[in-house]
């Protein structure tokens, strides 16, 4: 176990250091709520049977034109209790059942809460017409979104925001992970969410990133994102009841360091993270049966991680991305895709890549087009986004 | 034993470098103090201009903690973590993004409504690569920053690590950096950051 202050000081710096570095962490519940269902096995037999989620919207208030998105629906409220935003009531919609699930005691000082966002109760900036105050100030900040779900479940420690585009997620699982690991934490309750607003909706079209159509991740036609909502929980712990459930066996984060809004042009900083994913997971690409992609849709993004994946020597390996059913959920958008990449391996199935009919970037990868059910053990799930973020996380069972 | 090797400390338009003022402007506004103190550490980085000023915060704090500390040479740029936190996200610039909303909304701006653009122009201007991590919390969390750095330290996942705090809202404003190596410095402990956090 970690000791305070002094830890280290004895250490063979060559070695992993003899705490929990490879105690095992095992997901022990999840849930996903999106427009495809509010439970994890919902949303698989839906992905299983093709169907998405993306719409044709006419919302005035979003956009001045209609749009494809795969939104949640506006009159919808997810909880009973009053006082809390739509993203709040999203985050604790989906955390209930998985707390449930697992058994696990949120009050428990070894469990903590972690929430992913991008934008969190950003909508709020539009309904204040115009009026900043310190109220506002204070109830738009992601940390008390975090605060008043932690406070709904009686968790007793500082919950954790991660927020770090649409890395978000992932980065919020290998948080999760890294304290479980450290014996910082036993339990970790990791839980992501975004809404679409006039505001973020605005920003993509402003960079003429939306798509005409439901996106078509890896497609030659491929032309844009589509938007969607969505929140999804996962649950992690390093308990022995869990033991034989899914596993997250490594992962790492990674920079592009080259420009803001447009992915590497060479794809080696994903596939530095990919590499680093799998060492940490000790498992070679060989080993991966397959991959849950990022798959933006866009031109640069799709180019850029067939250009990782083929330097990571996994280019034959079956990929799918799921924001044809999804569109692209933000911080939600690494949870959503870990929980079903997840339920693939349990199941042995994986999932189409919607919206692909020709391959449509440089290298030939493997797209898989049709619903595959074979022996699966481990895959990879990847993300990467603004500001040059790229993750990956290795997903294992015995 | 990992040790912090530089600081940097940026709060009420002063600049301290390792615990010595460096740069003061106090007579002009948080974007006129921006600008001068990149006039004055840098000058030849025509990007400046166009970040956000959290990422000219930011930036310019990364500029001070780096220009003579990081050992250039000693490290791959992969090797080299970025952790940063704050209060306020991008709020600062949410706001200055959506009053264009009503009338044409701005691209240049939307990039910079999220608080990990700040990473990324940290980043290509310093060439890290490494593991780069961005949370949100109430006030800077010394403990949690001092567990993560250690973590992906010992964990092999970097060799050096820039971490701290970069929050701006308004004129209000403060950045703390610390570098994070193996070698000879300060104890890197949460009571230490806290110290320089301090002032």
């Amino acid at each position: 176990m970690v000791q305070g202050n002094d830890r280290g000081s004895m250490r063979n710096e060559n070695i992993y250091p003899p705490h929990m570095r490879n105690t095992p962490v095992y997901i022990a519940a999840d849930n996903i709520l999106s427009p495809l269902g509010t439970t994890t096995a919902g949303n698989f037999s839906q992905l299983s049977a093709g169907v998405s989620g993306v719409r044709e919207h006419n919302e005035p208030g979003m956009a001045a034109l209609p749009f494809y998105a795969a939104l949640l629906g506006s009159r919808e409220s997810f909880i009973k209790e009053e006082g809390y935003t739509r993203f709040e009531q999203l985050l604790i919609a989906s955390i209930q059942p998985a707390v449930a699930d697992s058994g696990i005691d949120p009050r428990d000082a070894k469990t903590v809460l972690i929430i992913s966002t991008t934008k969190g109760n950003i909508s709020l900036l539009e309904t204040a017409a115009g009026k900043f105050d310190p109220g506002l100030k204070e109830r738009i900040a992601l940390h008390t979104s975090a605060r008043l779900v932690a406070e709904y479940f009686g968790f007793n420690q500082p919950p954790i925001v991660a927020s770090n585009a649409c890395i978000s997620g992932v980065m919020a699982i290998l948080t999760g992970m890294r304290l479980i690991r450290s014996g910082r934490f036993e339990h970790a309750v990791i839980a992501g969410a975004d809404l679409i607003s006039n505001f973020v909706l605005s920003g993509f079209q402003s960079f003429q990133a939306i798509s005409a159509r439901p996106c078509r991740p890896f497609d030659r036609s491929r032309d844009g994102i589509t938007l969607g909502e969505g929140a999804g929980t996962i649950i992690l712990s390093s308990h022995r009841r869990y033991a034989g459930s899914i596993q997250v066996l490594g992962g790492s984060t990674s920079n592009d360091a080259n420009h803001l809004s447009a992915p590497s042009r060479t794809g080696e900083e994903l596939c530095h993270s990919i590499v680093q994913s799998l060492r940490r997971a000790n498992l070679s690409a060989g080993d991966i049966d397959f991959i849950s992609a990022h798959g933006t849709a866009t031109l640069y993004n799709d180019e850029m991680e067939a250009k990782a994946l083929t330097l990571a020597n996994l280019q034959s390996v079956p990929v799918n991305s799921l924001k044809g059913y999804y569109g692209h959920t933000l911080g939600a958008a690494g949870l959503i895709e870990s929980i079903i990449a997840a339920r693939s391996l349990k199941e042995n199935l994986i999932l189409p890549s919607l919206g692909f009919e020709e391959l449509g970037v440089s290298q030939p990868l493997n797209i898989c087009s049709t619903l595959l059910s074979v022996p699966l053990k481990s895959c990879l799930k990847t993300a990467s986004g603004f500001g040059g973020s790229n993750a990956a996380l290795v997903l294992s069972k015995e | 034993m990992n040790r912090i090797t530089a600081h940097c400390r940026i709060s009420g338009q002063t600049v301290w470098r390792n615990g010595d003022l460096v740069f003061e402007n106090r007579e002009t506004d948080l974007p006129g103090f921006l600008l001068a103190a990149y006039q004055y550490f840098s000058g030849n980085y025509p990007k400046f201009y166009k970040m956000d000023n959290l990422s000219k915060l930011g930036w310019l704090a990364a500029e001070v903690l780096l220009q003579k500390n990081l050992h250039a040479g000693s490290y791959r740029p992969e090797e080299i973590g970025i952790t940063l936190s704050n209060a306020n996200a991008s709020l600062d610039t949410d706001l200055r993004y959506y009053q264009t909303v009503k009338e044409i909304p701005s691209p240049s701006l939307f990039v910079y409504t999220l608080p990990n653009i700040m990473i990324g122009e940290i980043c290509i201007r310093h060439h890290l690569k490494g593991e780069s991590n961005f949370f949100v919390s109430p006030g800077f969390d010394a403990g949690f920053m001092e567990w993560m750095v250690n973590d992906l330290m010992d964990d092999h996942a970097c060799k050096a690590c820039i971490c701290g705090w970069v929050d701006l809202l308004e004129d209000e404003h403060m950045a703390v950096l610390y570098l994070v190596e193996k070698g000879i410095g300060k104890e890197f402990t949460k009571e230490t950051m806290n110290k320089i956090f301090q002032g």
